[in-house]
């Protein structure tokens, strides 16, 4: 037994958290939130360079096959940083949604150009204001063609392919569409730097993914996978911002003395530290479940989902209130946090929907 | 990263299950289980005497305390070992509760400051469980504000003569000895004037009444000392030096309370599980649901954190105060979980019978129980001190008793 991460790990961790300290400092993130481009394309470029996108992917498809507990380390540094590249779309749900059910040829196809960077990947799963159900998919898929509206398309207007849900006379599926042809319209989300897009499919030539009729099946088992690497930058996310308001709680002076002093303020950090202890041992634990296709793979990724969440929602709001007024200016760093976590937050459906897919996995749960 | 045995791990955790298999009291099996949170179920027979029964046994094929030496009664065993003996132990577990201040908490205390005959003579017998020791800290006026205590030690040729009052003394009435914080020097700053000794329960002058308690139980007691006589041989650490030793204590402390904690998670679960609401089955209720998925990932999460502390003592590393997490969680989890049954049930979760409410009535129980986990062994508020100071670097509480001698202090009789 051994619940850590291995010292060749903590190396590529390192590497990365120098690169992105480097190369992604919170300016780059302000570059792209305030519109002077649509993601950080030299980050993205360098992460490449270090093989970071293929860290998964077999070499077989191009990828450097050093499998999920680095690739999760890299998801802690790259929530750490709020690093403003498409890492997350192409890399934990696109490029893992085509290894997963991908025939050969596809995966010869997608996958080297995904693991170099060469290529841009998203999931396309949302199409109005309510989260998507299994009934509800009018996007649809008809002899190859797709047609239809995906509403909020993180990374859609940088994205070179789409993994998109679908409904088709079989039931659902996932397909894959090229995006050089669709329209595409920026849409205003909550963290600005998430390239968000209304992606309109109108006759769009597409690729089916595996068996058709299996597509909801297919996008939990990659939902529940992709949790737990968001899960890990989450609690990136949500260390730093904890780190900002212990920094800011030493540093401030009020009432003659340092703000951190005080109970109220003292015993708030607490609170976000063991939230954030709790969702690290959890993301912890799933992690080796992820790497080792753990036959509670599916509870462990919803438990460090639900966890990664709170600590991340908990450490965002709470590191606002530590700055006080300052802290709810333009020119502070906290609303980047805060808007991020909520992103993360909902980027695989909402906390509500992974508390009810934790109780689903707990042995012995009535049907 | 590997949650799975290594193949020595594996034939260590077979060794010990054949063991326990063959040894095991397994009359005692069905009442454990019905155990209520903060009692210990063992049917007709008296509890302390089966869990002495059964901790003898261990020791005597060198199963108790096993990562002690084994000059001490242990085994020598590793962090890791240790994991898989208290897993693979499971409910028979629940009877080693009597020991875990002696071993838990004195026991380290002794091996730190004690002379190698004392540690020779006094830890085989904590080991086996043949003597129980019990931890004389909490006084009246000094409870969160330990270093507030006033309990006296006076040198008397080569023996301390102690007057004072102990309070929250889990265990002094079946205990042989104890370890004892006292002040010996009024006229320097509270923390400088305290010495720490061990003494036998049964010295003269010591009297030790029961606490009833807000539940009705009496786990407590109040110890008093009246020119009770301890030679100098019995110090633990210098003079003006128990708050060091103390420390030792309260780290082991946090780390015997807040490990293998209960979290009132199992016991939930059983309960919606069955449970009928207006709306149809408790654990198709998405608000039921909501919560217990929350009260899952909080129970998983300090599991899994206990098995990271491990990993770190394995490989040498000292678990440092994070380790307060684990108390803090479960104790406000495990009275919410509580209030949460008691209103799912309506009037039925009033029922203290075990005879008629659900699972021996163990969640109210603990509704009554948990109170008191939030307090012991370092209240809430306390244990959110230790990580803002000493897990996130904030700085202390101004204090108004910073620099006095502690004879200068305002109390509540001074104002």
């Amino acid at each position: 037994m051994n619940f850590d991460f291995s010292s060749e790990h903590r190396m590529i961790q390192e590497q990365v958290q120098r690169f992105l300290s480097d190369q992604s400092p919170l300016s780059v993130h302000r570059a792209v939130m305030e519109g002077e481009q649509l993601q950080a394309s030299s980050v993205w470029k360098g992460m490449a360079e270090m093989g970071l996108q293929g860290t998964a992917i077999p070499e077989a498809y191009g990828g450097v096959g050093a499998g999920y507990l680095p690739l999760c380390l890299v998801a802690q540094e790259l929530g750490a940083a709020l690093a403003p590249v498409p890492f997350s779309s192409s890399v934990y749900l696109a490029s893992e949604a085509i290894g997963l059910y991908g025939s050969d040829a596809q995966k010869e196809n997608w996958l080297p150009k995904l693991a170099n960077g060469e290529l841009i990947g998203t999931f396309a799963v949302a199409e109005n204001l309510a989260e998507i159900t299994e009934s509800h998919v009018s996007t649809a898929v008809k002899d190859g063609a797709l047609n239809g509206t995906k509403l909020v398309v993180p990374h859609g207007l940088v994205a070179d392919i789409a993994v998109v849900l679908a409904s088709s006379a079989d039931g659902l599926c996932l397909v894959v569409a090229p995006l050089d042809g669709v329209a595409r319209k920026p849409v205003d989300v909550i963290d600005p730097t998430l390239a968000a897009a209304t992606l309109d499919f109108e006759n769009t030539p597409v690729e089916m993914l595996g068996a058709q009729g299996k597509g909801w099946s297919q996008f939990e088992t990659v939902l529940h996978r992709a949790a737990v690497l968001f899960a890990f930058e989450q609690i990136g996310g949500a260390s730093r911002a904890l780190d900002m308001a212990v920094d800011y709680a030493k540093d401030r002076f009020a009432f003659g003395r340092p703000i951190g002093s005080f109970q109220a303020l003292k015993h708030m950090m607490a609170d976000m530290y063991v939230a954030l202890k709790l969702a690290e041992s959890n993301a912890y634990y799933a992690a080796w479940a992820l790497e080792n296709n753990a036959p509670d793979l599916h509870l462990a990724a919803a438990t460090a989902r639900v966890s990664a969440t709170q600590a991340s929602q908990l450490c965002a709001r709470d590191n606002i209130q530590v700055h006080g007024g300052m802290g709810f200016t333009w020119a502070y760093d906290c609303h980047l946090f805060y808007r991020r976590a909520n992103y993360l937050s909902v980027a695989l459906g909402g906390l509500n929907r992974w508390e009810d897919r934790l109780i689903e996995a707990l042995p012995g749960a009535a049907a | 990263m590997d949650f799975t045995d290594t193949q020595d791990e594996a034939a260590f955790r077979q060794t010990a299950k054949q063991w326990i298999e063959a040894n095991a009291p397994v009359h005692l099996a069905e009442p454990l289980t019905q155990s209520g949170f903060g009692s210990t179920r063992t049917g007709d027979l008296d509890p302390i005497a089966e869990a002495k029964r059964w901790q003898k046994t261990k020791a005597d094929a060198g199963w108790a305390c096993i990562q002690w030496p084994e000059a001490y009664g242990g085994r020598g065993a590793s962090p890791i070992e240790q994991v898989i003996w208290n897993q693979e132990e499971g409910i028979y577990s629940k009877l080693t509760g009597t020991f875990i201040i002696g071993q838990g908490m004195c026991a380290p205390t002794l091996m730190a400051y004690a002379s190698e005959d004392q540690k020779r003579h006094y830890l085989p017998k904590l080991a086996s469980g043949e003597e129980i020791w019990c931890q004389l800290f909490s006084e009246p006026q000094g409870g969160s504000d330990l270093a507030g205590l006033r309990t006296r030690a006076e040198k008397d040729g080569d023996q301390w003569v102690i007057n004072g009052q102990k309070i929250w003394t889990s265990g002094a009435h079946y205990s042989d000895y104890g370890i004892l914080i006292t002040r010996t020097d009024p006229e320097v700053a509270k923390h400088r004037g305290l010495t720490m000794f061990f003494l036998d329960m049964r010295s003269e002058g010591v009297e030790i009444r029961p606490i009833k308690q807000a539940n009705g139980d009496s786990g407590f007691n109040e110890v008093f000392f009246t020119d009770v006589r301890i030679p100098d041989s019995q110090r633990l650490g210098g003079i003006g030096e128990g708050w060091k030793v103390a420390l030792t204590t309260l780290m082991n402390e946090r780390l015997a309370i807040g490990g293998g904690i209960s979290t009132g998670f199992p016991e939930i679960k059983a309960l919606v599980d069955t449970l009928p609401l207006a709306s149809g089955q408790a654990i198709d209720d998405p608000a039921v649901r909501s919560k217990l998925a929350d009260w899952y990932a909080k129970s998983a999460g300090l599991k899994n954190t206990g098995a990271r502390a491990m990993s770190a003592l394995s490989k040498g590393e000292i678990p440092g105060p994070e380790n307060s997490i684990g108390k803090l969680v479960a104790g406000g989890m495990m009275q919410d979980i509580a209030k949460f049954a008691l209103d799912l049930q309506g009037l039925g979760g009033l029922v203290t019978d075990p005879e008629i409410a659900r699972s021996q009535a163990q969640l109210q129980a603990m509704l009554m129980r948990s109170p008191a986990v939030r307090i012991e062994g370092g209240t809430d508020q306390i244990l959110r001190n230790i990580i803002a100071e000493r897990v996130l670097g904030l700085p202390e509480d101004m204090r108004a008793d910073k620099g006095l001698a502690f004879n200068q202090i305002p109390t509540s009789e001074s104002k």
